[in-house]
């Protein structure tokens, strides 16, 4: 294994700006940096995503969440700093970036990528009870995804029914390991943990020698039960509350809602 | 002794320790055969992690089984080497002798063949791991008597001493494998200069790492050395980086095997630079048949005062302890060694922070290849000036390459930098060739017109893998079986490595059955320019090199392969009504669907 | 409307516009019939070729062919063949043309286990076994989104695509525009 000379520069690149923004807080105006040409102004230690989100721009995610450390599995954020691409979840804001976030070349990146995670779950949004207000679906309305381009993978993978108010489905996994942060940072429980290899192997790991999540002390009122951004962990009893037209992205695209909803 | 007090031991001899879990797996797998539901359980409790964790870490590497795998584990070695050197043959003649479908253990529990990722054995394959033991050579005959012992359940340790033999097979030896170093001499010197100006000779002598990238030897020790520890258990890290896993390299098993001395100073020389007492070598699992040597060699070197404390009746106090990888190409990624070497799945961090300031167990570590390791103790001993006076102006010294495919004397090759591809294929027999991989699939794809290009970190950088493929072989199996490479040993973190890796494995397994179109050509280089940008690390952006340069240098490969200009399905369309025939009873015409092409 | 039309692209006659629902519910159809009065403006567009509204057994050269539905049985491919071969533009119209949607979730079943199921093993249905008549189209192992099979030039999601959006999406493609549908008409359910 090797890292490619142009992923070491831009490692370089990055490190120079943690070393940066550890610096002491410098004077407010030089902290901005530009994202499409908008100037964005950001706190020593932020990220990019994390100055964005602040300031209100859209940049396309679904792994990340503010109240959690960045994963940078998704890719979906993948921007352009000074010409290279990167994780903006991950990179630290500094002065003076020239950062490219909705372009043509980059949303077509992320359809693709979007594209990818369709097809290698099973996504039958008719009849997915989170259908609405599911991140991962109003970010493809964002980004016009109109197909899923490629084959379909159509996996089998197993519905958790066992935990009398919560179910899991899978089959609508992202792998954003959103569920194992809030449970271990939040909840202090450590039920769910990514584990496996590759595209079949890899998935959520319950703790229980079961691997059933009624062998565990989840609860409907932990955190973790509340953070799926797609159709996984769901409220048994409650499934299509809101009628179509009023659920959350019915009435505005998830780019007009960056500070109201969490993904 | 009882399953329970099996664990407790294995647990208690690695002091109940969360960061040994992959030695803790292992060892308790190497006795029960398998890691059950309640086995994890167990090892969960007993070092106080999460139960998940636990499962997460075992469900990730090839070589743990959450489910019984049979007696006799037999997995074929499936890099392109092997394969031109047959293995899919033996491997199914195996398989037929044994009444077994690849992958399946046999109903009786005895036994399952499968194939794994390269196991380091190119120059002497077609090579195979029989419950991760080593075993190189294969032949028809082999595949019979082995057949036999599995099926009379002979302890694989009373099997014929002679198919376990490794060779070294060094062909070329250059200032490395010729050195004249005593044990002691390199680390000698190193202490006598002190930290500081040993330090200053790797930098001088302009040491790059022997892992492909080729950043500074002595600005990674320096930044590692120059970063405060972390928190309460402070202290500073070596990692010799020996999870050899891109295809087609070899050649640190030879250093191990015959040089262990070297690389084990180097890393006490590491040591004394950055100031930390303990090193770690990360060795990948399929040379697990190493583990006693080297464990030897330490208890060698313990006992002549070159480990442990007052090393060489100095102040230095150092010592290594080796951690048994467990099959997964992605741990030689450092930041993934390190988090496989804390007990976790094998899945690279996001950078920065680098390892060089929070690495293992988030302290300041220095993550070095095995021969970068062993090059500095020539540095040791004879100065940087001797050093950079071999080699070229950005890559002083010299690389070992690991030679295999189609040429007459397969092996190890030592030059210093610079040295021509042309010079290599004469030197090592080739005759007829159309291309090298150099540097494993990862790496770069050369093709006749190219054979004066050096290796060199000017031109050609490498980790020193050397495939030959001469005119009679097809380019684009080459290409897909990098590609199922790959798609097995992507870590599934990010999206674009886990899906794309899949996706690009089926458009070549489609143009392989000829169910292509040019459509998929375009497709292919559409996931390549995702994957090269958008992937968390080296693995997803390189996981199309072979494909891109086997693409541009060997098109007409892939395009005699295509079925027509058209879009084509990539599948059958007559199979897919195989099971509707079959429960129909139906064979009309109207029971199959006839293929775009010939309709 | 005559404004819609981009005379250089498309010359002064009616474009002619097959449609068919193969593994599919017709629910997009009566999705497309939901344009209500605007049908009459669009007639003066377009006429019909091969569609449940004509009746017409096979398709013949057509500009545009609407697809609703995926493919679940050996009928459903030459049905799409025949739309391939003669519609210049083909248009995957609703999740299961998409994606296989609804049906496709037989897809994690064997389908010799689903058909045992259904006619041999589950009282009922079990008097005269697996339906074997020539006649009747076998079904496929599995269920296909029609992009796997053919080339596929635009996609209408929806479940139905609501009739809003399929108005946008013909006038857009009347008009020579690349249909674009945008907030509220983009949708998957």
């Amino acid at each position: 294994m090797k890292t490619s000379n142009s992923e070491v520069s831009v490692q370089a690149n990055a490190r120079e700006a943690r070393v940066k923004a550890d610096r002491p807080a410098e004077t407010k105006a030089n902290n901005i940096f530009q994202l499409d040409g908008e100037d964005i102004p950001f706190r020593p230690g932020q990220t990019i995503m994390q100055a964005a989100t602040h300031h209100g721009t859209y940049i396309p995610h679904l792994c990340w969440h503010p109240d959690f450390s960045a994963h940078g599995s998704c890719k979906l954020c993948t921007v352009k700093v000074n010409g290279r691409f990167g994780s903006s979840c991950t990179i630290a804001a500094q002065p003076g970036l020239d950062v490219e976030n909705r372009t043509a070349e980059l949303d077509d990146k992320r359809r693709t990528l979007l594209q990818m995670l369709f097809v290698e779950g099973n996504h039958f949004c008719p009849s997915c009870e989170k259908s609405g207000n599911c991140a991962l679906q109003a970010t493809a309305y964002e980004l016009n995804m109109m197909s899923p381009h490629f084959d379909m993978f159509y996996p089998d993978r197993p519905v958790d029914a066992s935990h009398p108010d919560i179910l899991l489905d899978f089959n609508r996994c992202i792998m954003c390991a959103l569920c194992v942060a809030a449970s271990r940072d939040v909840d202090g429980k450590n039920i769910f943990y990514m584990g496996g290899r590759g595209l079949l192997g890899r998935r959520v790991h319950i703790s229980s020698e079961s691997g059933k999540l009624a062998d565990t002390d989840f609860a409907v009122t932990d955190r973790a039960a509340s953070i799926c951004p797609v159709g996984v962990i769901l409220p048994k009893r409650k499934g299509f509350a809101v009628p179509i037209g009023q659920r959350t992205y019915d009435l505005a695209p998830i780019s007009k809602q960056v500070r109201d909803t969490t993904p | 002794m009882s399953d329970t007090d099996m664990i407790d031991a294995v647990v208690e001899r690695h002091h109940r320790d969360g960061a040994r879990l992959m030695q803790i797996l292992r060892e308790t797998q190497e006795q029960l055969g398998w890691l059950s539901p309640s086995t994890l359980t167990a090892i969960a409790e007993a070092i106080a992690w999460p139960r998940a964790m636990v499962e997460g870490t075992a469900d990730f590497y090839s070589f743990f089984h959450t489910r019984p795998m049979g007696r006799y584990r037999v997995l074929w070695s499936d890099n392109i080497t092997d394969r031109m050197l047959g293995n899919t043959d033996l491997m199914q003649a195996m398989c037929k002798k044994l009444w077994l479908e690849p992958g399946r253990v046999s109903e009786d529990g005895l036994v399952s063949v499968d194939t794994t990722s390269c196991t380091g054995m190119c120059d002497q394959g077609p090579a195979v791991l029989v419950n991760y033991r080593a075993i190189t050579r294969m032949t028809p005959a082999r595949v019979g008597e082995m057949v036999g012992l599995i099926r009379s359940e002979m302890p694989v340790a009373e099997w014929p001493a002679e198919w376990f033999s490794v060779d070294d097979n060094i062909r070329r030896k250059d200032m490395l494998l010729a050195h004249d170093l005593v044990p002691g001499q390199a680390l000698a010197a190193a202490l006598e200069r002190g930290p500081e100006k040993m330090l200053a000779e790797i930098r001088d002598a302009r040491l790059r790492g022997r892992g492909g990238a080729g950043f500074s030897t002595g600005q990674k020790w320096e930044t590692c050395r120059n970063a405060e520890g972390n928190g309460s258990n402070a202290a500073h890290y070596v990692v010799c980086n020996a999870d050899e896993g891109e295809p087609g390299t070899f050649k640190d098993r030879v250093l191990l095997t015959s040089h262990a001395d070297l690389v084990f100073e180097g890393m006490s020389i590491a040591g004394l630079v950055v100031g930390a007492k303990k090193g770690l070598l990360y060795l990948r699992g399929e040379y697990r048949y190493l583990l006693e040597a080297l464990e030897s060699a330490l208890a060698t070197r313990r006992a002549a005062k070159l480990l442990g404390k007052n090393i060489l009746d100095t102040d230095f106090e150092f010592d290594i302890e080796i951690h048994l990888g467990a099959g997964a190409y992605i741990c030689g990624e450092e930041s993934a060694l390190i988090e496989s070497l804390e007990g976790k799945p094998g899945r690279p961090r996001i950078r920065p922070p680098f390892p060089v300031t929070h690495g293992y167990l988030d302290q300041p570590t220095t993550v070095n290849n095995v021969e970068t390791l062993a090059a500095s103790c020539l540095i040791a001993a004879h100065g940087s000036a001797w050093y950079a006076q071999h080699g070229t102006e950005k890559s002083t010294g010299s690389k070992i390459l690991s030679v295999s495919g189609d040429c007459e004397r397969s092996g190890i090759y030592e030059y210093p930098y610079g040295v021509t591809v042309r010079q290599v294929l004469e030197d090592c027999g080739a005759s007829d060739c159309q291309a090298v991989q150099i540097s494993g699939p990862s790496g770069i794809c050369v093709a006749e017109g190219e054979f004066d290009r050096r290796i060199a970190f000017e031109d050609i950088p490498t980790a020193g893998a050397f495939m030959v493929f001469d005119e009679t072989r097809d380019m684009f199996e080459v290409a897909r079986n990098f590609a199922h490479f790959f798609a097995h040993e992507s870590c599934g973190f990010c999206t674009p490595c886990r899906v794309g890796t899949t996706l690009v494995r089926n458009l070549m397994d489609k143009i392989a059955r000829q169910h292509g179109s040019p459509y998929d050509i375009d497709e292919l280089f559409k996931l390549h320019r995702l994957m090269q940008g958008a992937s968390h690390c080296g693995l997803g952006n390189s996981a199309c090199n072979p494909i891109f340069d086997t693409l541009n240098k060997f098109r007409p490969a892939y395009e005699h392969r295509l079925m027509s200009l058209d879009y084509e399905p990539a599948f059958d369309l007559d199979a897919a009504l195989s099971q509707a025939r079959q429960m129909t009873g139906r064979d009309d015409a109207a029971a199959h669907l006839q293929n775009e092409a010939e309709a | 409307m005559n404004a819609l039309i981009n005379a250089t692209l498309f010359p002064p006659k009616k474009l002619r516009v097959a449609t068919t629902s193969l593994a599919g519910c017709f629910g997009c159809h009566m999705s497309f019939l939901d344009i209500d009065e605007r049908i009459l403006k669009l007639i003066e567009l377009i006429e019909f070729d091969r569609s449940p509204l004509t009746d017409i057994k096979h398709c013949g050269p057509c500009d545009l062919g609407l697809i609703e539905g995926g493919l679940c049985n050996a009928e459903n491919v030459h049905v799409l063949r025949e739309f391939r071969t003669h519609c210049k533009i083909l248009v995957a119209v609703g999740a299961c043309a998409i994606n296989g949607g609804l049906p496709a979730q037989r897809n994690h079943l064997d389908l010799r286990d689903v058909l045992e199921e259904v006619y041999q093993t589950e009282p009922g249905l079990s008097h005269g076994g697996v339906p074997n008549d020539p006649e009747l189209p076998l079904p496929l192992n599995k269920v296909h989104p029609i992009h796997e099979v053919v080339k596929v030039d635009y996609f209408l999601p929806g479940c139905p695509p609501p009739a809003d959006a399929i108005w946008k999406f013909l006038t857009d493609l009347l008009a020579g525009r690349t249909p674009t549908l945008g907030h509220g008409l983009l949708h998957y359910d």
